[in-house]
């Protein structure tokens, strides 16, 4: 249940959105989710419709995931993520704190642990749209 | 736009004081200040927490002998009691494996803890800070708006010089300083002292160098009973609670 602690950070900034875009309804909330935290798409759309409050009554929410990219900063070596390689408690340790994968994962090519998350790191708040 | 910032000072919300334990220089006993501080505390009959934010050389598990606590996932993450301590540390989800992150992972790293970490109510958190005025300091005193900052100092002048930047760094920020402990005092010196009172910030206490300290660690009870801890408890006593 992780996500919902990540879902009310998602509603508490686009409330703020909102409020600063004067919007009087929330009708759209795009949010973006990296692969490398292995998000629980499930979960966190049942938190975010516990969560909203009245003025997103009739919002619908796009979750889009994103593949993660990790780029090695020593060889130039970019791979994508896959949680498949690993084994449970490594998996959920990245899914607590995506930079944990530091401590786990090498880059496939010089086996260096010195790589950027390029992408599809985490949560994103990407758009919102609604009526004044 | 990161949703998690948002949510951080929610998160700290019930917590009463934040104290974030930090020096300029590495190797001036922070974190065997930050662990003691928090344990003292913690026998005062307040609610405690330790969070520890040496992302890449964490001790304060080591201090306490901690082996093997895991947080629980209740609507975020519930640290686990250890020593009577709500207790945070990257250990609980690296272990012993060598977390070798940059700047933009500690900061990802930092706001992902602070945003989901359900702390609940406390009296006092203590932190422990990584070495150095880089992205923990600033992300904290960008993230965290009630942060005070009690600074670890030794008596050589490589450790007091450094943590003269910090001091002044945090100024500049409009930061609020507790004051500066004198860790491992070999003598009665008072140049320390006077150096931190021309700063305008408290001098709060001289810890002299306790050789017993080093076979302390591991062992709660052995450390609360050595001069540091003595020392600690008179600090948070006159000057914190």
């Amino acid at each position: 249940m992780h996500e919902w602690a990540l879902a009310e950070a998602v509603i508490t900034a686009a409330q703020q959105i909102a409020e600063k875009e004067k919007l009087r309804e929330v009708r759209e909330v795009t949010i973006k989710i990296g692969e490398l935290q292995q998000i629980e798409e499930d979960i966190l759309r049942f938190a975010l419709s516990q969560l909203k409050p009245a003025s997103f009554k009739n919002a619908e929410f796009h979750i889009a995931k994103a593949k993660t990219t990790l780029k090695c900063r020593v060889c130039g070596n970019t791979w994508l993520f896959s949680k498949n390689k690993l084994d449970e408690n490594t998996a959920e340790a990245i899914h607590f704190v995506p930079e944990v994968a530091h401590a786990y994962i090498k880059c496939q090519k010089c086996g260096s642990p010195d790589f950027e998350i390029a992408e599809g790191r985490g949560i994103w708040l990407e758009n919102i749209k609604g009526v004044r | 736009m990161d949703p998690r910032t948002t949510v951080i000072n929610e998160r700290l919300s019930r917590i009463g004081r934040i104290i974030a334990v930090s020096s300029g220089k590495g190797g001036v006993g922070k974190s065997l200040v930050a662990t003691t501080l928090a344990l003292t505390l913690s026998r005062t009959n307040c609610k405690v927490g330790l969070f520890d934010l040496d992302f890449t050389s964490p001790s304060t598990h080591l201090i306490m002998g901690v082996k093997s606590v895991q947080p629980k996932e209740d609507k975020g993450i519930v640290p686990p009691v250890v020593k009577n301590l709500a207790y945070m540390s990257l250990v609980h989800f690296s272990g012993d494996q060598a977390a070798p992150l940059r700047g933009a992972d500690v900061s990802n790293a930092l706001i992902e803890l602070l945003a989901v970490t359900q702390w609940g109510k406390l009296d006092f958190l203590v932190i422990d800070m990584p070495p150095g005025i880089g992205d923990a300091v600033l992300d904290l005193v960008r993230l965290v708006k009630r942060i005070e900052f009690l600074i670890v100092t030794t008596p050589s002048l490589l450790a007091f010089e450094t943590v003269k930047k910090q001091v002044r760094l945090l100024q500049d920020l409009k930061v609020p300083m507790i004051g500066v402990v004198e860790n491992m005092k070999r003598d009665r010196a008072k140049s320390i002292e006077q150096g931190t009172e021309k700063l305008g910030v408290k001098f709060l206490a001289g810890i002299p160098f306790d050789p017993e300290v080093e076979d302390a660690i591991g062992d709660v009870t052995r450390l609360l009973d050595t001069t540091l801890a003595q020392r600690i408890r008179e600090l948070a006593a006159s000057k914190i609670t």
